[in-house]
């Protein structure tokens, strides 16, 4: 059993939570993630770490199904069943000279932790954060004094450019020379940044959230086809490199359970007397 | 089967069963139980014991259970066997003790209902005392609670030593709770077997990946001894083109959800899964049949298996096959897919499969199936469960980074001891053998724990 100990909410629908747990506070690196199991009904529920602190562990959720919905609900001093982590491998930092790091909607989240490390080893670091409009930017404060610069894009132009985070990495590709991008957020986003990555011939990390049953390359339903090659992003990843990634499969793949998903939302719905529609 | 002398066990009518995860197999009455135990001729060279993987002394516990001595039938199975109620069940008798018996090699004899008394007495769930010696100061840690690390762990603590257990899940069991389906062999039985060993003073420390979450190298620093029973973790795949389609499931992740997440009483438990109108399950262990049959309570209206070679060569146990084909699951023998096909959505939609002939005996003694030339055929399925094997763990090789491997990407192990490269770490089960069976992870688990204490007291 795992304490939670704070619950906020940062934009509409999405949660910050501290839970905690000694041990991943010990261990966790950037770019890994823990599967926590709220109670003996529950899903196992991927989610990225996104910082830790004295015995403790910090994840931002974004609710979007039954799972994330429930977990939203938590209060400080409710009990988490199961917590397993860290895991995944970290991300590979290092000084690399400059790095432009890009994070789109709830995907801004996990890229905190890998940007703050990555000016940490000393690197020029050029953020990106992109949302669909301005209430739903998360942590932008918190970036700050981990970049170097700035961009910000909105879907609806109510915050910093209109457009997606693409248009801003074009403009920083223009300006100069980047050795390395990071990229996590939806899906969709990811596929286009590793698609102007590959055009300009630079490696882009991303971070795959494939839906995910064990978590420790048991069952293969987070499998993804990477350079001809079938990867269980639990173990080998979360993060590859996006020009490599055969996204249109995945991307497909993310669907796969939508009607049950739809079914067990409707009734959590339902259960609750449709509070939380 | 034909069974002419052996007591039949009453089973769940077919098409009452595939409506629900009821366990099939209902076991004895006290009068069938008896009328069984009966038949035993007690032989003094006692055949049967060599076939049990842990020797269990089983004219000694078929004579208490005849003589109506419950408890004393329970002690002798449970000194031997830590899980005589999960054994009965899943071992594949016919090829184990029951092979052996005396009874059974005489023309037109049945063996003794050995696995079905096993069950009977263990299902009497007569409370014995578990002696537990005093306390030797010792502490050795146990990763994965599967059959091999439950065992190791209770015959430890039977001996005094301070047993920790690391397991990846939230709950014991191994394959016995992820894999096995409740029908077959129902999870409360596997949670009263893993409180006796819990009540013997084993400590588990679950939600733990060695390797993982916690390095190896601090447990070998923190226990005298460490062993290894991570079992065969990964799902293998066939690897033909459309691998990747929606609804092609390792039998793995199927098996998982169903049973470790319930999802079989979704949406009360919150883990979906998938079920379509026609499923096909590939391979002929009991993997493929506890998928097949999973899929038909689970509501597929067809549901076939397609197997590479022929029926005689299936490796699954006996009377799961049989269950399988009452349960109108249907066979393609001499059948391999070759590709899976899809429609615009990824969703599959058809499997491509070419027919197959024996030719000669390989490696495993088993006649090698070679493809027959221009017999490719389509088969329309909307769901397909690979179920071909598993392998090693990928966490394994990272985690344990300086244990020896064999080929085969195993541990290396000494059979007799399982002791591996490393004086005080011992590995015994799937992760050593590759997937085999339930008793034989146990019978490897009783062997390192012989050695490990033989080890103990020299360090
Ligand atoms: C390694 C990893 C790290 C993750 N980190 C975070 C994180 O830090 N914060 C966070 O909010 N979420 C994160 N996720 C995603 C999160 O696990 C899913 O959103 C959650 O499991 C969905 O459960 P649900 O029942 O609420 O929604 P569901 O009802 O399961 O899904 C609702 C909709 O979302 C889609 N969906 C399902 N699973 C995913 C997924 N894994 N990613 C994207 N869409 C999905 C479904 O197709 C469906 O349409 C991560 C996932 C992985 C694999
Ligand atoms: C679907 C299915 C049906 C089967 N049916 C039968 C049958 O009818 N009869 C029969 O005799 N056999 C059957 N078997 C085979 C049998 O279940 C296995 O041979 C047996 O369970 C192996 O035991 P084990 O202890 O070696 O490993 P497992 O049972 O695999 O247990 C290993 C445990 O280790 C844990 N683990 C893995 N890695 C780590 C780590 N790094 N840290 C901590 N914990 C870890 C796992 O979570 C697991 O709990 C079946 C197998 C399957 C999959
Ligand atoms: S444990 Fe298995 S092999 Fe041994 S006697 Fe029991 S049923 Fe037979
Ligand atoms: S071989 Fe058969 S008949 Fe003989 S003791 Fe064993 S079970 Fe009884
Ligand atoms: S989630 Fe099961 S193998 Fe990755």
């Amino acid at each position: 059993m795992y304490k939670v100990i704070s619950t906020e909410a940062i934009a509409p629908d999405t949660f910050d939570i501290w839970l905690e747990h000694p041990d991943i506070d010990k261990r966790a690196k950037p770019g890994q993630f823990l599967i926590l199991r709220l109670d003996e009904f529950s899903e196992r529920i991927p989610l990225t770490i996104v910082s830790t602190a004295e015995g403790r562990v910090r994840v931002i959720i974004k609710a979007i199904g039954k799972s994330t919905y429930k977990l939203c609900a938590v209060k400080p001093g409710d009990t988490i069943a199961d917590i397993v982590g860290p895991l995944g491998n970290p991300s590979e930092i290092d000084r690399f000279g400059t790095v432009c790091v890009i994070g789109g909607g709830v995907g801004i989240a996990p890229l905190f932790p890998i940007a703050r490390a990555l000016k940490e080893a000393g690197n020029r670091v050029v953020g990106i954060l992109g949302a669909a409009k301005k209430e739903l930017l998360i942590m932008k404060d918190e970036f700050l004094p981990y970049l170097d610069e700035l961009y910000i894009t909105t879907d609806d132009g109510s915050e910093g450019i209109k457009g997606n985070v693409t248009v801003a990495l074009q403009e920083v590709l223009k300006k100069e020379k980047v050795e390395f991008i990071w990229a996590i957020g939806p899906m969709v986003m990811m596929k286009f940044v590793s698609l102007m990555a590959a055009e300009n011939d630079i490696l882009c990390w991303v971070s795959l959230n494939p839906i995910m049953v064990d978590g420790t390359g048991m069952c293969g339903a987070c499998r993804a086809e990477v350079g001809e090659e079938v990867k269980f992003a639990c173990v080998h990843g979360p993060e590859f490199d996006g020009r490599k990634v055969k996204w249109d499969e995945l991307i497909k793949r993310q669907y796969q359970y939508r009607e049950e998903e739809k079914q067990a939302m409707e009734d959590y719905v339902k259960e609750m007397g449709g509070k939380n529609a | 089967m034909p069974e002419k002398n052996k007591t039949k066990m009453r089973e769940l009518d077919p098409i009452e069963r595939i409506g629900c995860f009821e366990e099939v197999a209902l076991g004895y009455s006290r009068e069938e139980a008896l009328k069984e135990a009966a038949r035993c001729l007690q032989c003094k060279n006692q055949p049967c014991v060599d076939g049990c993987p842990v020797g269990i002394n089983i004219p000694g516990f078929i004579k208490a259970l005849r003589e109506e001595r419950y408890k004393d039938s329970t002690v002798i199975l449970k000194g031997d066997n830590n899980l005589p109620a999960v054994c009965g069940r899943v071992c594949p008798q016919e090829k184990q003790c029951e092979a052996r018996c005396i009874l059974g090699r005489v023309p037109g004899g049945d063996a003794v209902a050995i696995g079905r008394l096993e069950r009977y007495v263990a299902d009497l769930e007569i409370p014995i005392e578990s002696v537990v010696k005093p306390p030797v100061h010792k502490k050795v840690a146990v990763i994965g609670a599967g059959p091999a690390g439950l065992t190791v762990a209770a015959d430890l603590a039977k001996e005094g030593v301070s047993v920790t257990v690391f397991e990846a899940f939230h709950t014991a069991g191994g394959v016995l709770v992820y894999g096995i389906p409740e029908f077959r062999l129902p999870k409360e039985i596997v949670s009263n077997e893993v409180q006796f060993v819990k009540e013997m003073g084993v400590e588990f420390k679950f939600n733990e990946i060695v390797g993982r979450t916690v390095p190896f190298e601090e447990l070998l620093s923190d226990y005298d001894a460490v062993f290894i029973g991570i079992g065969a973790g990964a799902p293998r795949f066939m690897g033909i083109p459309g691998t990747n389609l929606n609804n092609i499931f390792s039998a793995s992740e199927f098996l998982t959800r169903v049973n470790l997440m319930k999802a079989y009483l979704f949406p009360k438990y919150d883990t979906p899964v998938k079920i379509k109108d026609r499923v096909a399950v590939i391979g002929a262990g009991n993997v493929t049949m506890d998928a097949a049959r999973t899929a038909k309570r689970l509501g597929a209206k067809d549901v076939h298996i397609v197997y590479r070679r022929s029926e005689e060569e299936m490796p699954a146990r006996l009377e799961e096959y049989h269950h399988a084909m009452e349960e109108g699951i249907k066979l393609h023998c001499l059948t391999l897919p070759v590709e899976y096909l899809g429609d615009s959505n990824n969703n599959v939609i058809a499997m491509k499969c070419v027919k197959m002939i024996l030719g000669e005996p390989d490696s495993s003694g088993r006649r090698r199936p070679v493809q027959l030339e221009n017999s490719e055929f389509t088969m329309e399925v909307d769901m397909v469960i690979e179920a071909i094997g598993q392998t090693p763990n990928a966490v394994l090789k990272a985690g344990f980074p300086s244990v020896q491997l064999n080929k085969w990407g195993s541990i290396q192990a000494d059979e007799e001891t399982g002791r591996t490269n490393f004086p005080n770490v011992f590995a015994g089960g799937d992760i050593v053998t590759g997937a085999a069976t339930v008793i034989e992870a146990m019978g490897a688990g009783k062997r390192s724990a012989k050695a490990i204490l033989e080890y103990l007291a020299g360090a």
